[in-house]
């Protein structure tokens, strides 16, 4: 598994977001992309799963060029993405939810997912529409999974959440990596990135500003407060 | 008392006729946010094939059998062509689009078959009336009665129940996120868009027995659709439902009661309910 991007540039109308933004994720690896409000993390992600397209640039899937595909096939080669807004279905239940995204030959199957979140078993005749916020982020990730995911692209999943549900889904992240999926962790909490982490980016105004290993990164306090302090 | 209940199984009749054709507008709508002006028009073409198929073979049931599904096959076709280029464009660019293919299959029609009505007769076995003790009503009426309630219920199992229609459920909401998950989703529009479209062709083979055939129908059938889907709200198939029957028994009580304004009683009706529910008794804000 390898995913590269190479000098991408995204816009939104005329609103240049990113611009030349290169990174890579290894195979296994968890790689945590940071950056302030607005510098265009979501807009990194939405681009790698085509639902922007780039104007330039490359974005290469296991040696397949993404840009200029289409979502779902995008979806279809193994890259799973949990959005910020999580896009749990309302009108259907949570087994619905769970029931359209099932891909045959994934690691994980619904009843995996649910020994996984036991909450959403005890949940799965609730609507979508009943879920608190952690369960929605609880099913938008395990919905990802039995998506037969071999690269998951987080969107700020512990955002808003009660500490006890972080840590519940970075035990589940734990998980994740150890079964060898690769990650691409968006997240503003940096006591979570450093402690899963294998390497991190920093994103200002569309651009690459640092990357570094979880080590590296750990004593680069001018880099936080530069780019990362509110 | 049995005049009532005679108008009362003819309005339950027509107002399922009238959910067939509804329900595929408001799933259309639902899903692919499109609005069809040319579902009247397919209305048209299921009621002309049953209309050349019964003079053709004699048989009724084959006509019940194919039409739909010519029906179904020409909108994909149409779904494919032209209709997915529109889906980006705003709703004004839709009307235009579906209006002209609807005045397109409507001057077809009168080209092929004239511009004169045709009447279809009722099938062999479904001749004459059903009789319990004083009662009678036609036996053709009461089988569309049964038969459009076994379409209602075998397409809410398929909305309900399956992969399909959860899917489909799901895009209504939010076509991005559905996508995401690896849908093929133009595979998904096309074919919602000929389900739905099949669905007014088939109410189009049912009624031609009861109202004959005739190429300016379709404005009139689209009109009725819109009221319906208005009355029982964007995207709801039971809006559909409930808003097929509400609109069908205003409309043939009002034959005896009123007979002028039984057109007018509809409008009212979509008033009345616009007024007190906005977005329909069953649609969602
Ligand atoms: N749909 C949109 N239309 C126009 N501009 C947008 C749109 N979405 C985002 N932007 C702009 O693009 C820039 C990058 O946004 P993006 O959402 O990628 O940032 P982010 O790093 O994810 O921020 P956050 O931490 O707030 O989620 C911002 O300046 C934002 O205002
Ligand atoms: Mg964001």
């Amino acid at each position: 598994m390898k995913l590269e991007l190479n000098n991408v540039h995204s816009y939104y109308g005329k609103s240049h977001v990113l611009e030349g933004l290169s990174l890579e994720v290894g195979s296994g690896e968890l790689v945590t992309l940071l950056g302030r409000n607005g510098a265009g993390k979501t807009t990194t992600l939405r681009s790698i799963m085509g639902i922007v397209k780039p104007k330039q640039g490359s974005i290469r899937f296991n040696d397949v060029e993404l840009v200029g595909k289409e979502t779902f096939e995008i979806a279809r080669y193994g890259i799973a993405l949990v959005p910020e807004h999580r896009g749990i279905f309302s009108l259907l239940s949570v087994e619905e939810n769970l029931a359209i995204a099932v891909r045959t030959g994934s690691r994980w199957d619904i009843g995996d997912v649910y020994e996984m979140f036991p909450r959403l078993y005890e949940r799965r005749k609730n609507g979508g529409n009943e879920l608190s916020g952690g369960e929605q982020q609880m099913l938008a990730m395990a919905r990802a999974l039995v998506n037969k995911p071999e690269l998951l692209l987080l969107d700020e999943p512990t955002e808003g959440l009660a500490p006890v549900i972080v840590d519940e889904i970075v035990r589940i992240l734990e998980r994740i990596r150890e079964a060898g999926v690769s990650v691409l962790l968006v997240e503003q909490n940096l006591a979570v990135c450093e402690r899963l982490a294998d390497r991190h980016y920093v994103l200002e105004q569309g651009n690459i500003v640092y990357s570094g290993t979880g080590e590296d990164f750990r004593q680069q306090e001018s880099i936080k407060d530069r780019y990362l302090a509110v | 008392m049995s005049l009532y209940l005679f108008q009362i199984l003819n309005g339950v009749g027509l107002g399922m006729i009238y959910f067939l054709i509804s329900v595929g507008l408001t799933i259309i709508f639902g899903l692919l946010n499109f609005v069809n002006f040319a579902h009247g028009a397919f209305y048209l073409i299921g009621s002309y094939l049953c209309f050349t198929i019964v003079s053709l073979t004699g048989n009724f049931w084959l006509a019940l059998a194919i039409a739909p599904l010519i029906v179904a096959a020409l909108a994909f076709l149409t779904e494919r062509t032209l209709i997915k280029r529109a889906y980006h464009l705003p709703h004004t660019y839709h009307i235009l689009i579906t209006l002209g293919i609807a005045l397109i299959i409507q001057e077809l029609t009168i080209s092929i078959w004239g511009p004169i009505g045709k009447s279809v007769s009722v099938p062999d076995a479904l001749q004459g009336v059903f009789q319990m003790g004083h009662f009678y009503y036609p036996k053709y009426r009461l089988f569309v009665i049964i038969f459009a309630a076994v379409i209602a219920f075998a397409l809410w199992l398929l909305l309900e129940r399956t992969r399909f229609g959860a899917l489909v459920r799901a895009g209504s909401e939010d076509t991005e996120t559905v996508s995401l998950l690896g849908t093929h989703i133009h595979k998904l529009f096309s074919i919602t868009f000929a389900l739905g479209v099949g669905l007014a062709g088939l109410a189009g083979v049912l009624a031609a027995p009861i109202r004959g055939v005739h190429p300016f129908v379709g404005v009139e059938v689209l009109g009725i659709a819109f009221v319906v889907v208005v009355i029982g709200g964007m995207g709801s198939f039971t809006g559909a439902l409930v808003g097929g029957l509400i609109v069908g028994l205003v409309q043939s009580l009002m034959t005896t009661i009123w007979p002028q304004g039984s057109s007018l009683m509809i409008y009212g009706a979509m008033a009345f309910v616009i007024l007190l529910r906005p977005y329909g008794l069953f649609g969602r804000g």
